[in-house]
């Protein structure tokens, strides 16, 4: 074994993989994949993607209602989060290894359109993503701040930027805009700003809460939701700081199961507690925790219901059965060595109707289209349904192309 | 199986993969203790430029005399090549993924001759 003394840097700036970074160069090889596979034959939309909503504070405070909050956030010395958007411990860069977290601040963009355009563009159109659906990054944890006004604020700031300066801009951009749970009236208030907004398909609750989903004070957010016909995303995220993930002390152990036990956790209450009796055209989608902790907590919840029908007196039916109907979005979709699991999962939830790809590009763990489209017990029409299909009829949307398929079409 | 020409031998440096094109196909090529190695740009896992990420080393952990980790290092002696997408790990020398090795990279055979680097495709 060669040990080195001191560790030198082996992800520095110099690196041929971090400058110059270029998204389009970088996902060279899934464009191919996308040409390869004709994915211009049909529409993909992917329900779960990112950017990195700091990079534009300054922007965004600016249609921020509070000045003294405003203030703080153009504060610190330099333009900071101040305090506004909790942090993360954890690489998810894996130390510089996924190098596109230290590209990107380099990547070279026009002037117009804004950054954020041009960068999420140029993903979609490497992948052959049509439509994306898009979150924030750093906000995801923004529920566990411990100031639910600093939460309000800042979501509120963030869904009329998003509005303006994304969504306005790029029909191909939708999102479904931040929900400040842990303040329900504010929450419903923003349901009435912005339910009819241009590309907001619907709203977003994120994390861990300060209340369980099934709280009275939530009843009316989702009497909102069901008068607007919009649907519910329950985006994971990993909070290290919660008691029950506390003992672990990796990085790839928070993430594996935090995200999973995120949506477990909602999901378990959200069936046990009948909200799909008390709410039944309200739809829900359950993002980012992979698929393989459905069928496990299909199981379990049935296995224990059928012996406590009385615990949950508001079911009409087996937990599964609620949960088969509801939508799920594919990534991080589990692939290593599991055909057989993989093939029963699909059966188990219906696949062919209730998911949807994501990618969570440009998150370390982002999926490809063709994760879905190489698998080999699908179908084509099954594909094409989960690759975009699906997302169409659950968020009504107009679909709209990009640009390389129509010429590609045309040039036959 | 023809063999083609890839470089110049001096193209090749020990540091940074070299990519070629070879009849609409990138391979990256690396000098790696003291032998040129080449394998088809293109990770087994989802596709992604697997020999244009960063080159690390293997990483380890030593133990006191009753298991404890004592702390992590690098062992320069294994290097990997990593790729950029998400991360998986690759030997250089063998192509073997790290997590797995029945996971292999696509290896091509190099030749060096007359100043010159040649694969056989
Ligand atoms: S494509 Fe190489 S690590 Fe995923």
């Amino acid at each position: 074994m060669t040990l080195t003394p001191n560790s030198p840097n082996y992800s520095s700036d110099t690196d041929p993989a971090i400058k110059e970074f270029n998204t389009t160069k970088l996902l060279k090889n899934a464009r191919k994949q996308a040409e390869d596979r004709n994915y211009k034959d049909f529409f993909i939309c992917d329900v779960d993607s990112h950017h990195y909503e700091t990079e534009a504070l300054p922007e965004i405070l600016q249609y921020m209602d509070d000045p003294v909050l405003r203030h703080l956030g153009m504060s610190a010395g330099n333009v900071g989060r101040a305090g506004l958007i909790p942090q993360a411990i954890g690489s998810q860069d894996m130390a510089g290894r996924v190098t596109r977290y230290a590209g990107r601040n380099k990547e070279v963009v026009p002037e117009k359109p804004h950054r954020d355009i041009t960068l999420t563009r140029r993903w979609m159109d490497a992948m052959g993503v049509d439509m994306a659906c898009l979150f924030p990054t750093p906000m995801l944890l923004l529920a566990t701040h411990p100031q639910p006004e600093v939460e309000v604020a800042m979501a509120r700031a963030y869904n009329r930027w998003l509005c303006e300066r994304i969504l306005e801009e790029d029909k191909r951009i939708v999102s479904m805009v931040y929900l400040p749970m842990n303040e329900p009236h504010e929450a419903e208030k923003m349901i009435d700003e912005f339910a009819e907004r241009k590309g907001v398909v619907g709203f977003l609750s994120t994390g861990y809460l300060k209340r369980p989903v099934h709280d009275n004070v939530n009843m009316r957010i989702y009497a909102k939701l069901e008068e607007h016909g919009m649907p519910l995303g329950f985006h994971a995220a990993y909070h290290w700081a919660d008691s029950s993930l506390a003992q672990l002390n990796k990085f790839i152990s928070v993430h594996a199961l935090g995200f999973s036990f995120c949506n477990i956790i909602h999901m378990t209450n959200w069936v046990l507690n009948g909200m799909p009796e008390r709410f039944p055209k309200l739809k829900t989608m359950w993002i980012e925790s992979g698929l393989a902790w459905i069928p496990f907590l299909m199981q379990r919840l049935d296995n224990e219901y059928m012996m406590r029908t009385s615990d949950a007196p508001l079911l009409k039916k087996k937990p599964s059965d609620y949960m088969r109907e509801m939508f799920y979005s594919s990534q991080p979709i589990e692939l290593v060595d599991n055909k057989e699991a993989l093939e029963v999962t699909f059966k188990m939830i219906n696949a062919e109707s209730q998911l949807l790809y994501s990618s969570d590009y440009p998150h370390w763990d982002m999926d490809l289209p063709s994760t879905i489209y190489d698998i080999p017990f699908l179908g084509e029409k099954a594909k094409r349904d989960i690759l975009g299909g699906n997302a169409q009829k659950l968020f009504n949307l107009d679909p709209v192309m990009s640009d390389w398929k129509l010429e590609a079409r045309k040039a036959g | 199986m023809a063999e083609k020409l890839l470089c110049a031998s001096s193209d090749i440096s020990d540091t940074t993969a070299r990519i070629c094109e070879v009849e609409g196909v990138e391979i990256g090529v690396i000098r790696h203790k003291g032998t040129i190695v080449a394998y088809r740009n293109v990770c087994p896992h989802q596709g992604g430029p697997v020999c244009e990420g960063l080159k690390m080393p293997r990483v380890c952990v030593e133990f006191d005399e009753q298991r404890r980790p004592l702390r992590q290092n690098f062992d320069t002696a294994e290097m990997h090549f990593v790729c950029p997408w998400h991360g998986w790990e690759f030997k250089i020398e063998t192509g073997e993924a790290v997590g797995d090795s029945k996971i292999r990279l696509s290896r091509y055979k190099v030749v060096e001759r007359d100043e010159n680097v040649y694969v056989e495709i």
